[in-house]
């Protein structure tokens, strides 16, 4: 493994951080420009129809996993315990409400403007329902709801359908209609929506591309960063397109000269474990957490966490064609929106298709939506695909659940189990 | 037998303690009929029934079962009530339900009902997934999962549901609703003599029996406890809310009570008291009961709440009971009543209601520190009163 003292910085990272710094500079001169701000969750959201009414997006999660790499969290999160919020809850949640009542403060440092909208996507968690309750007691602003059904059975029925693409025609756009004081500009929204889907397609292009060996991605590690703009507030938008192709070239030349990903350590291009892994990453010790696997050689090949924005890889896009049924079949389609054995068979997909040698869980305290019924997922992986399971467990941004020793002694063991299935091979 | 009280909450307590839910096998074969299974909150009882099947509130295992598989299938993190459910059906103890429906609640009973599909299969498993839109959309989408879980109830039971077996069970069970409002309210009109271990058992029997059992139960306690000379206690009146879902044990119910507290109103077995109003016998009464849910219902934690109005309902309850003062009792790591909670108290404050909260786990053994903090939750009302 070639280790580097300074951490690389590829064209498509300093671009990113170009657009994210862009972003929250017109969020914090929203007022002064006359700009509407819509508050709303990633897991199915809007951003195309948000863009189409001119209007700037908020993410509550995104700002808490913001806050939890800059080390602000902490201090977010018990600001809210103090005022009687649970400490077995969500702390997103609390990081936000934290964040709040401390003042709005952004990742940036800059202030962020109220919302004129809270537009709840209701898709794949329940808490998403009780957050923007609590937010609705602290701002003046109106809210909109949109509930995404749960794919329970596995399949998205007519009706599921119907009802998404109902309240959008009937209720969504209405209220973005009213807060934006303008109509629906339907072409403007087929715009964004085909740009969108050649985003879509150049990021599942990149998501193949671990495939190879080496795997020129880390598509969790470096997967997060991945997905940065596609499920934040630049999916539809020229300046995403234009991340995509540049991050695509990228990983071509890193399967044309046979490199790995990039990691904080440097390039790592022997890769002794192709790990498949469930459930989202520690923030607060991002990087620790990264260490520890890069380390030991670890390729992270496909991940779940990197689709609860979006699972495009059985060809869902976004269709101009079908502007709001296919932003509901995109709601639908959320990662977390799957049951639990559609949950079991995407991962056996990806540990068949990527080539792993085994699959991990990041089992995080405070997201049941991921995380209630995990064990059982990992024995019926373990038994259909032969792979070794491993098991590990921390929090999104309470950095008082996350040990980097008691993570450790579990992977030493884990790694025994897979080099003990290769002698058994 | 004459019904008094006494033999009839003992009755009560041995459906609450029977973990092998006898009464339903038995019910079973003396019908030759079906049994659907629900977890909380809310079901539509009247559809199971109207199919001639047995509706069986499961509320997991209570601080009796001790729990041997069910804890390796969750994290430390996760509440109580999926493992111990987990734990009945390994065990073979919901063996008798034809199905089980799952609500959508929360994440957890959710991912519980993908659980079930991997653990159990061939048994019919629907999670219920409600509208939170109440809105035109949400009725159309309601009433198609309505009419999927009816096509269902139909294929187990062998039974078609006819409009008028609908409004017969519609009928059966507005009935029943009439009767435990009128529980409730003799409650708060005479706490001394309507114990709330005694209604807390009473809604749990109302869990396995069939409904006009219930109801025939319901209306001998009533008599029975009206003819009562129960002293009356200097306890102050108080509202629960939070226990919703996993029920608190009812040992930690007596300890409540016991600690100096009337409780004059609470949120546990929710689905019984889920309507405000009658729902609606007559031509279309499929379409009635989508109406019912979507229109006058309680308020509670895993049911959406768009306006301005959070927390007014605890508030009414609480003036409409001359309550004093509102303990909020949640099961821990409930999302929804954990998440609910700080609104909740926010609009307490206000209106200068006050509280107290604690967490409690449907196995909770550590009573006596929780019968102290209400003790002196009591104690602080009747010394300071309300500020």
């Amino acid at each position: 493994m070639n280790i580097q003292v300074d951490i690389q910085k590829e064209d498509s990272m300093l671009i990113q951080k170009q657009m994210i710094a862009g972003h929250f500079e017109k969020l914090s001169k929203a007022k002064e420009n006359n700009k509407k701000v819509v508050y709303t969750f990633v897991p199915g959201n809007l951003n195309e129809l948000i863009r189409a009414f001119d209007m700037l997006p908020v993410h509550p999660e995104v700002n808490a996993l913001q806050s939890g790499m800059r080390k602000m969290s902490g201090g977010y999160i018990q600001e809210a315990e103090k005022t009687g919020h649970s400490e077995d809850v969500c702390t997103y949640v609390k990081c936000d409400i934290g964040m709040m009542k401390k003042g709005n403060i952004g990742p940036t440092g800059l202030p962020l403007p109220k919302p004129d909208l809270l537009l709840l996507s209701y898709t794949g968690c329940f808490t998403f329902l009780k957050w923007f309750e609590l937010l609705k007691q602290e701002y003046d602003c109106p809210i909109v709801m949109l509930q995404a059904p749960y794919q329970a059975e596995g399949e998205i029925t007519p009706e599921m359908r119907d009802y998404v693409t109902k309240q959008l025609e009937e209720v969504v756009v209405p209220a973005l209609e009213d807060v934006s004081g303008k109509k629906l500009d339907r072409d403007r929204l087929k715009e964004l929506l085909e740009s969108s889907a050649r985003a879509e397609e150049l990021l599942v292009d990149i998501w193949n591309s671990a495939k190879n060996k080496p795997s020129p991605i880390d598509a969790y590690f470096g997967g997060v960063f991945y997905i940065g703009p596609i499920f934040t507030a630049f999916r539809g938008l020229p300046e995403c397109e234009d991340y995509y192709r540049i991050l695509k070239a990228e990983v071509d030349y890193r399967v044309a000269n046979k490199l790995g990903p990039v990691t904080p350590e440097g390039e790592l291009n022997q890769q002794k474990y192709r790990i498949v892994i469930e459930g989202p990453p520690n923030w607060t010790s991002f990087r620790d957490f990264w260490k520890i696997f890069a380390d030991e050689g670890v390729v992270m090949v496909a991940s779940t966490y990197t689709k609860v924005g979006g699972l495009y890889e059985n060809g869902f896009r976004h269709d101009p064609q079908r502007p709001l049924e296919s932003l509901g079949e995109y709601c639908l389609g959320c990662y977390t929106n799957h049951s639990l054995p559609a949950r079991v068979e995407i991962l056996q997909n990806y540990i068949e298709d990527f080539e792993a040698d085994g699959f991990l869980i990041n089992s995080i305290k405070s997201c049941n939506s991921f995380s209630a019924g995990q064990l059982l997922m990992m024995r019926e992986i373990e038994k259909k695909t032969g792979r070794a399971g491993g098991f590990i467990e921390s929090d999104l941004v309470d950095p008082r659940y996350f040990s980097a020793a008691n993570i450790k002694n579990r992977l030493e063991s884990y790694f025994q189990m897979i080099e003990a299935k290769r002698v058994g091979a | 037998m004459k019904m008094t009280a006494e033999n009839i909450i003992n009755r009560c307590e041995e459906l609450h303690d029977d973990l092998h839910f006898n009464y339903v096998k038995q019910w079973k074969e003396a019908n030759d009929a079906k049994a659907i299974g629900f977890m909380p909150v809310y079901v539509p009882r009247e559809l199971i029934h109207a199919a001639g099947m047995l509706p069986v509130g499961i509320m997991g295992g209570g601080d009796n079962m001790e729990i041997i598989r069910g804890d390796a299938f969750f994290q430390s993190y996760i509440c109580r009530i999926p493992r111990s459910t987990i734990e009945l059906g390994l065990t073979g103890r919901l063996d008798d339900l034809d199905g089980l429906l799952f609500p959508a609640i929360c994440d957890v009973i959710r991912n519980l009902s993908g659980m079930w599909q991997m653990m159990f299969e061939g048994k019919y498993i629907k999670y219920l997934d409600v509208p939170q839109n109440f809105g035109e959309q949400g009725r159309a989408f309601y009433s198609a999962e309505l009419a999927d879980m009816a096509k269902a109830f139909e294929r187990i039971s062998g039974n078609k549901i006819t409009d008028d077996s609908l409004n017969t069970s519609i009928a059966l069970y507005n009935e029943n609703r009439r009767l435990i409002a009128e529980l409730y309210d003799l409650r708060a009109e005479a706490p001394h003599k309507v114990l709330t271990s005694d209604l807390f058992l009473l809604m749990r029997a109302s869990n396995i029996l069939e409904v006009t059992e219930h109801s025939q139960m319901l209306r001998d306690y009533m008599v029975s406890i009206r003819n009562s000379d129960r002293p009356i206690r200097d306890h102050v009146r108080v509202v629960v809310t939070g226990a919703f879902c996993e029920q608190p044990p009812l040992s930690l119910v007596r300890a409540m009570e016991n600690s100096g507290c009337f409780i004059v109103d609470d949120d546990w077995v929710l689905g019984n008291r889920y309507h405000l109003d009658p729902i609606d016998v007559g031509d279309r009464p499929m379409a009635a009961l989508i109406e019912a849910y979507l229109g006058k219902t309680v308020a509670t934690a895993s049911r959406y709440e768009e306006g301005d109005d959070k927390g007014m309902y605890l508030v009414n309850q609480v003036r409409d009971r001359n309550a004093e003062g509102v303990i909020f009792a949640s099961a821990s790591f409930c999302d929804p009543a954990l998440l609910d909670r700080p609104m909740i108290q926010d609009v307490l404050t206000r209106e200068n209601i006050p509280y107290t909260a604690f967490k409690y786990a449907e196995n909770t053994g550590q009573i006596q520190v929780i019968k102290e903090q209400t003790g002196t939750f009591a104690d602080s009302i009747k010394l300071w009163g309300v500020q």
